[in-house]
């Protein structure tokens, strides 16, 4: 509880808690106001920027003991369940009934519902269920004083006051822990088809994506992207995955020959899924999509998953690239937007920088369909100052001046909380710091994170009271 | 519709057999309905010369599939039948092993390594058994059914997917072929296994006597 799934941050809580029910957390968040306890919302525990553990000793609230689904409704498709319930449990519980959860990401086996909601995660699904702010109905929340906040609705449309469950979605356990969910579920689509494509180049990246929104718009579902340097790690070091598109015979060892990180990074690799209601349909799209970008190019190899089997194989390169990382050593994450046509360029100035480094490896990857990068420096010796200070101010200076986000997805946490100026005006992070101690003045709820300075804010108000 | 996970496996190997120049041609045939040809494309896009669907409504038994078979080996002649050792949905294990015994010619299952010996016209295969892995030697021609440890198939790649499109799929009928497909199994009752009862903890030996002469009836 004490350390994030990185094994970069690390807290000295000595006490954790598992409540059960909202009564529980209410009764818990009203003795810690009184009491001036400090407080860290913790669901899965998979979080990218350190927001899920203690920065020093703040008791571990950990919502896993309330993992009941409430109810389903097999013709809306809504889902009410507690905060604490595991994606993939969800997934397949509505799965069973015909419907698919709006998201999915790489740490479905462990991530908790209401942890997705607090980081308004993004994921694999995005391009085609859209955000959470969109799919979330309703939500049960508990203020800092120990206030149960009842929105828990499971409606369309409901435009009655200001829309409070959306100030729970995002704000990473800063302004309420939530406790129960209603999400809108999709249908489970009929067709599910995956193409693994070979590019030689970034630039025909973009092209098979341009082709990709028009020859298959609607039933696009996912469009991911990886470069040489990611696919190496995956193959590397999780054990039983291998290119899709190497070949075992004589030309494999003209496939290793074309190494990764020179000039372009290439080739790159590109993960095109759909989803529809109509298998002969959907085939035929895709058919048409596929001869055009082999047409002009943009492709020079690839396949379609012919079963269950590999398309699962297909994912678990992409998906796991992030774990393969993990296991090589320590890792620097960035997770940016920014204009489709900019991203590579980042990966590639990152690259130049660190290449005097022995061992240290910079590659991107990631969601190209919603411009979200994945950035990630990989340092099997360690985390080191030296190399942090080669990356950091470097990698939000540049995404700042392509006007993009330092945080596509993964959300503020400890990491990112002093640089939250390069993607927000002070205005607004002035506005969200008197949000913050309006709804939690005496600062119990996830202390340090998200909000740069906020503390001095809280003890000035403070003050004030006396 | 997707392949038999052990019949990818015996496509795969006639592959790499046709790529180590051990043989000449790789023919996928697949029996059936209209939807087997999605299958026989698949075959195709991995690397297959040609195809042949034998088309029919009739559902198959594992004898009227190895008899079909074995017409069209008398036809075409080939060194070597590569099999999937069982279909995922009958789990019958049965048509490679008929298939030899029609044909009369020396069958290796459950082959986990195959090596083929052109010159001497025969082919050693390491097959898994319980006790562990036996290596056969047989004369060629032979049926080899394929296990899970044979090899890992390829992926189907786009440029082949499109060139899978202009390769031949050649039809017949067990009728053409002479063989007469009538069912000749009954399924008499399908039930599931009892259902697991859970164990009961006793409080004495006197209960557990009890329970053994009156429920269990064994004393």
């Amino acid at each position: 509880m004490n350390k994030d799934w990185m094994g970069k941050y690390s807290g000295s809580s000595s006490l954790g808690l598992r409540p059960s029910s909202t009564e529980q957390v209410s009764q818990i968040l009203a003795y810690c106001s009184l009491r001036r306890l400090a407080l860290v919302p913790q669901g899965g525990n998979t979080g990218l920027v350190g927001g899920s553990v203690p920065v020093f000793d703040e008791v571990v609230l950990n919502m896993s003991a309330m993992n009941k689904i409430l109810s389903f409704d097999e013709v809306s498709g809504v889902l009410v369940c507690q905060a604490g319930c595991i994606l993939q449990t969800l997934e397949e519980h509505v799965s069973q009934r015909g419907y698919i959860m709006p998201l999915d990401l790489g740490a479905k086996g462990s991530c908790h519902i209401g942890g997705n909601l607090s980081t308004n995660a993004g994921g694999l699904r995005l391009l085609r269920y859209g955000s959470l702010h969109g799919s979330v109905l309703g939500v049960e929340a508990v203020l800092p004083d120990g206030t149960v906040l009842d929105l828990l609705r499971q409606l369309r449309k409901d435009n009655t006051g200001y829309d409070l469950k959306q100030l729970f979605i995002g704000s990473e356990g800063t302004l309420g822990v939530i406790t129960a969910v209603a999400i809108q579920c999709a249908p489970k689509p009929a067709s599910v088809q995956l193409a693994f494509l070979s590019c030689p180049s970034f630039a025909a990246v973009q092209q098979v994506l341009r082709h990709a929104k028009q020859s298959l718009g609607e039933i696009l579902s996912a469009v991911e992207f990886l470069d040489q340097e990611s696919m190496a790690m995956a193959t590397q070091y999780l054990p039983g995955v291998s290119n899709p598109l190497a070949q075992a015979g004589p030309d494999a060892a003209q496939q290793q020959q074309q190494g990764g990180g020179g000039e372009q990074g290439g080739p790159f690799y590109m993960v095109v899924e759909t989803q529809g209601s109509h298998a002969g349909h959907d085939k035929e799209k895709l058919e048409g999509f596929l001869e055009a970008v082999m047409a002009d190019g943009s492709v020079a190899d690839g396949t379609l998953a012919e079963s269950q089997a590999q398309a699962a194989a297909i994912w678990r390169v992409r998906e796991g690239i992030t774990e393969s990382l993990v296991r090589r050593g320590a890792v620097y994450k960035y997770d940016l937007s920014m204009p489709t046509h900019k991203m590579y360029e980042l990966v590639q100035l990152v690259r130049q920088q660190v290449a005097h480094l022995p061992g240290v490896k910079a590659v991107g990857y990631g969601h190209v369909g919603d411009g979200n990068l994945h950035l990630n420096v990989s340092s099997p010796s360690g985390y080191s100052d030296e190399l942090e200070q080669l990356l950091e101010p470097f990698v939000y200076e540049w995404t700042a001046q392509q006007s993009g986000s330092i945080s596509a997805e993964h959300g503020i946490g400890l990491m990112k909380a002093p640089v939250l100026g390069y993607s927000k005006s002070s205005e607004a992070v002035n506005l969200m710091q008197r949000l913050k101690v309006l709804m939690d003045p005496h600062q119990i709820l996830n202390p340090y994170k998200v909000l740069p300075g906020v503390e001095h804010m809280g003890r000035v108000e403070m003050y004030d009271d006396r | 519709m997707s392949m038999n996970p052990f019949c990818e496996i015996a496509v795969e190997e006639a592959l790499r057999l046709r790529e180590s120049k051990a043989v000449d041609e790789v023919v996928a045939v697949s029996l059936g309905p209209q939807q087997v040809q999605e299958t026989l494309r698949t075959a195709l896009a991995m690397g297959a010369d040609r195809a042949i669907h034998v088309s029919t409504e009739q559902q198959l038994e594992p004898l009227a599939v190895a008899k079909l078979l074995a017409a069209l080996a008398r036809r075409e002649q080939p060194l070597l039948c590569l099999l999937g050792k069982q279909a995922i949905d009958g789990d019958n294990n049965q048509t490679g092993q008929m298939l030899a015994g029609l044909l009369s010619w020396p069958q290796a299952t459950f082959a986990s390594k195959v090596e083929l010996d052109k010159a001497a016209s025969s082919a050693k295969v390491t097959r898994e058994v319980d006790g562990g892995l036996e290596t056969l030697s047989c004369q060629l021609p032979a049926v080899i059914t394929t296990d899970l440890r044979l090899n890992e198939p390829r992926y189907a790649t786009l440029p082949n997917i499109m060139k899978a499109k202009k390769k031949p799929i050649a039809k017949l009928t067990p009728q053409e072929l002479g063989v007469d497909v009538t069912q000749q199994l009954v399924t008499l009752q399908v039930e599931e296994p009892a259902q697991r009862k859970g164990g009961v903890v006793l409080g004495s030996v006197a209960e557990l006597v009890e329970k053994l002469h009156k429920e269990a009836k064994v004393i």
